[in-house]
């Protein structure tokens, strides 16, 4: 029973992977020209300078997606290339390919996201539980309000005054890039420190922006499973406070909030995007926007592939989990 | 000798609700002999299961305890503090819930939800003993060992309700609460549970209320009845005395509409709903459904009197 | 009704802070010249004075006037991608929710998928696949693309619930016909979760034209809020101390989702009363 969840869930997995590559290669179909020569045809009307290397980039393009090859062969083509996670050179970057710049950026994202994410939940959902219960102390409650406006506030444009209260105003933190421009990548305590620093402003918008977010729900969950039976039961059979809140209240509650995290993670990384894009983090954030910017298709290409994918691999992996938290689902089917 | 175990004297408890406030139990007084089996029935919206919540200090707001006293043995209960309380559930007085439902926490194995309340009430045992503990109690209800390793999905109705009558025992308390225990569970399984519940409560020597709507099922467990109509107790009386002749018209009624194996007959119901409890009428509240109301009903509500040995009622044409 | 807001405080600032901002955007119509918007109408980078309360930016745009003629574009792409998304959502979960079956296994299994993907990135794609500046309704379309998912999801679980209930039985049994129940019966009685879900729904669209915006990929001659955001990041507005430029724009941002949150929260509680906060 087990193994046929699990087989589902990679299923899933599988077929997202498949449907990003297939919206990847018929999506720029859509216009009807191919972005290489979209950038050729750009870089004359600027006024002559051609981008070095792009005339090699058209052979190959047109090797692979050659328009006289049928489409289904183009297709095929397209789908065993990204499956050898080969996305073709990065247009405006040319030679650098876009695999390169993607796995230069990926570990500065995956920092960021990974410790605010992680942080965010488990401050909020601690924060949400104890907002609930009766026990807690009165002061608790005016924590509320902002927690909520914050929640409402999309992450940028809290981004965004954050920068202006704490970089421009008061220079407290370095306001651009993953480090000091110019500074050389070692080891050291004072690099490390640097790094950090610049992270801080990002990782406080999006941490503060999410918190709520999960206190909320955190809070809305306990509501809900504080009315259950089985609570009223815990309560006559003389527990102690502590040990209902956190065995019966808390550990059911947690389910349908990592649910939650499980559905969130998209709109995580949309915020995330955002909040590099205003930092000049040099995440996979910021590389879009430049690629956007720059009209390097296939750089585009590529780092929403790798985004879908890793996505849906972090839901595959929670999915997973998840049995393991409820052990009313390892044993029933889907409902 | 049986002393008593438990008296229960003018006990009121409201409900606030922005059109009224709401009493579930009101100015009810009754009191349980120990070993005695006592049965509280009424209809749905009666404020039986509130009584049990407030037997054991369990009201929560919007509700709360308007005045009265329960009294365990010589201990009165609404003086002793929030741990002592604490304590004194499950240890003094406990509950069997209606347990097929949701009584058990879904992501508790059963061994694990007798034991921490074991551990919360301050009795240490190591694991073997604990192991030990859990199977004799799981067999006193009839339940095998292995139940002790599953989950509250993975057991039958039946079967769920057997583990909470074992985890209300497990501390050897003098009076067991049963709030509606079989309402979920069709007759075969009901019978083993009452069964089980029956014997259970010989063992321990504990005192048992009986909380429910089925008058069938009272008529063949419980000692003394007690009839609750709209938050007040009606009539009390030993089962017997009540099924022989009833002398409140609610109670008549009751019994009256149970049906007989030996006559067959047209089913007899009681005409009319039970009354909003925020909503009261004046003076007796079963007035508008009673064929034999006078106009002393209307106005007077009826205080609940002893009108022969050991039977009470509360009605102006007892 | 004014006795009901008082006890649902949020749907009361929820409908304060829309108010407002409708009000402005009304009376801003009225007296400000709008064609001062355009790039080059009036000097650059003035701070706000008595001629320009917002100040002006870099192109040369009067910031009350982008401020004015701005909001009304960024709510119309919110509202009718919202709407659009909240139709087609409704109507897709009535359909699996109700008939169940293989309907209900696809239509699932779509929405699913499709919220796994992060939305804006899909949208990235779409927007720079499809050449040539986007119009407002353009975006407004991609937008409401995916505005579909959620809502999907959401109505769905809602339907399932209510399909128990005993009246849906009583006209199935009945002989009503699967529309007519879903028409006559079900869909009154989640009128007030459809309303939540919408202003949930507009919320996101809002959210998501903006995300776009100020990564470029908006209507770029538009002076819709999201491309102010877009130039005043292109122009590095914070560091240069040009805190005019980035206040408006914000504030009214602000006061849109704060706005729109509240009545989401003030409808949820509506549609779900056990939501109600406790004493």
């Amino acid at each position: 029973m087990q193994l046929a969840y699990i087989a589902r869930r990679v299923l899933i997995f599988l077929l997202i992977v498949w449907l990003a590559a297939t919206l990847n290669f018929f999506l720029p179909k859509l216009s009807g020209e191919d972005p290489v020569r979209a950038k050729l045809l750009q870089s004359a009307q600027l006024g002559g300078y051609v981008q070095a290397g792009l005339e090699d980039m058209v052979k190959v393009y047109n090797q692979r997606f050659g328009l006289d090859k049928p489409l289904w062969r183009q297709y095929l083509t397209f789908l065993h290339d990204t499956a050898r996670l080969d996305f073709n050179y990065s247009i405006a970057n040319y030679p650098r390919t876009v695999g390169q710049m993607i796995a230069e950026a990926v570990p500065w994202t995956i920092g960021l996201l990974g410790v605010t994410t992680l942080l965010s939940f488990a401050l909020g959902t601690f924060l949400g539980a104890l907002l609930a219960w009766p026990g807690a102390p009165r002061w608790m409650r005016w924590v509320m309000p902002p927690l909520w406006a914050m929640h409402a506030i999309p992450f940028f444009l809290l981004g965004l005054i954050l920068a202006y209260l704490l970089a421009f105003q008061v220079p407290l933190l370095p306001i651009f890039g993953g480090y000091t421009a110019g500074a050389v990548p070692t080891l050291s305590l004072g690099f490390i420190w640097d790094v950090v620093s610049h992270a801080l402003l990002p990782a406080l918008s999006i941490v503060l922006a999410t918190t709520g977010g999960w206190a909320l729900g955190m809070r809305g969950m306990m509501v809900t499973t504080m009315g259950e039976d089985y609570v009223t039961f815990a309560e006559a059979k003389g527990l102690k406070s502590p040990t209902i809140f956190i065995r019966y209240c808390l550990r059911n509650a947690i389910l349908p909030q990592t649910t939650a995290l499980a559905l969130a993670l998209a709109q995580i990384l949309s915020g995330a995007v955002l909040v590099e894009v205003i930092f000049g983090y040099p995440g996979i954030g910021a590389l879009l926007f430049q690629a956007i910017q720059e009209n390097d298709f296939f750089l585009i290409q590529g780092i929403v592939f790798t985004v879908i994918v890793a996505l849906g691999f972090a839901t595959l992996i929670l999915d997973v989990v998840y049995p393991w938290l409820d052990p009313r689902i390892s044993y029933r089917r889907e409902s | 000798m049986n002393a008593e175990i438990l008296r229960v004297e003018r006990l009121r408890v409201s409900y606030d609700h922005p059109q009224g406030a709401v009493h579930a139990v009101d100015d009810v007084s009754f009191s349980l002999q120990s070993h005695e089996r006592f049965g509280l029935a009424g209809e749905s919206g009666s404020g039986k299961s509130t009584m049990a919540l407030a037997i054991l200090r369990m009201i929560r707001p919007p509700g709360h305890i308007d005045g009265g006293e329960v009294w365990l043995g010589d201990t009165p209960l609404s003086s002793q503090s929030d741990e002592a309380m604490r304590r004194l559930r499950l240890a003094g007085i406990s509950l069997v819930p209606q347990g097929s439902m949701n009584a058990l926490n879904p992501v508790l194995r059963i061994k694990g939800q007798i034991a921490d309340a074991l551990e919360d009430h301050g009795i240490a045992l190591s694991p073997r003993e604990l192991n030990a503990r859990v199977a004799e109690l799981l067999g006193h209800v009839g339940l095998a060992p292995e139940v002790a390793e599953m989950y509250p999905h993975e057991l039958s109705g039946g079967m769920k309700q057997r583990a909470c009558i074992a985890i209300a025992i497990s501390m050897g308390p003098k009076v067991i609460i049963a709030d509606e225990p079989t309402s979920a569970l069709d007759v075969v399984v009901q019978r083993q549970v009452m069964a089980t519940l029956g014997r259970v409560q010989q063992e321990l020597g504990a005192a048992v209320i009986l909380i429910g709507h089925d008058m069938g099922l009272m008529a063949q467990f419980v000692d003394r009845l007690g009839v609750m109509y709209a938050g007040r107790l009606v009539e009390i009386a030993p089962i017997a005395e009540i099924l022989a002749a009833p002398r409140h018209p609610y109670t008549e009624m009751l019994v009256a509409s149970l049906p007989s194996l030996e006559r067959k007959g047209e089913m007899r119901g009681i005409p009319g709903l039970a009354p909003l409890l925020r909503d009261l009428p004046q003076g007796c509240a079963f007035h508008p459904r009673c064929p034999r109301a006078i106009d002393r009903c209307r106005g007077e509500r009826p205080a609940l009197r002893e009108v022969a040995p050991k039977q009470h009622v509360a009605c102006h044409l007892a | 009704m004014l006795g009901y807001l008082r006890r649902n405080p949020s749907l009361a600032v929820g409908i304060v802070l829309l108010s407002l901002l409708a009000l402005f955007v009304i009376v801003g119509n009225l007296t400000v010249d709008t064609s001062l918007a355009r790039p080059l109408s009036v000097r650059a980078l003035q701070p706000p004075s008595w001629d320009h309360l917002f100040g002006t930016d870099r192109q040369g745009r009067d910031l009350l006037a982008v401020m004015v003629a701005g909001t009304p574009l960024t709510l119309k792409i919110g509202f009718v991608a919202g709407f659009i998304g909240v139709g087609i959502g409704t109507a897709l979960a009535f359909t699996a929710g109700y008939y169940r079956g293989t309907v209900d296994a696809v239509i699932r299994g779509v929405a699913d998928v499709g919220l796994t993907v992060p939305g804006l990135l899909v949208l990235i794609l779409i927007a720079v696949s499809v050449r040539g500046g986007l119009t407002v309704n353009e975006m407004a379309i991609i937008v409401a693309s995916l505005a579909w998912l959620n809502p999907t999801r959401t109505i769905r679980s809602q339907v399932l619930t209510l399909r128990e209930r005993g009246y849906v039985e009583v006209a199935r049994l009945n002989g009503m016909s699967g529309p007519a129940i879903i028409l006559r019966e079900m869909l009154p009685n989640l009128l007030p979760y459809l309303a939540a879900t919408l202003v949930n729904a507009v919320s996101a669209a809002i959210l998501a034209s903006v995300g776009l915006e100020v990564l470029g990929l908006g209507p770029v001659e538009s002076p819709t809020l999201g491309m102010t955001l877009y130039w005043i990041n292109f122009n590095a507005a914070i560091l240069n101390g040009w805190w005019w430029w980035w206040l408006a724009p914000t504030v009214i941002i602000l006061i849109v989702f704060l706005g729109l949150f509240f009545l989401t929260v003030g409808l949820d509680e509506v549609a779900n009363p056990r939501l109600r906060r406790s004493a």
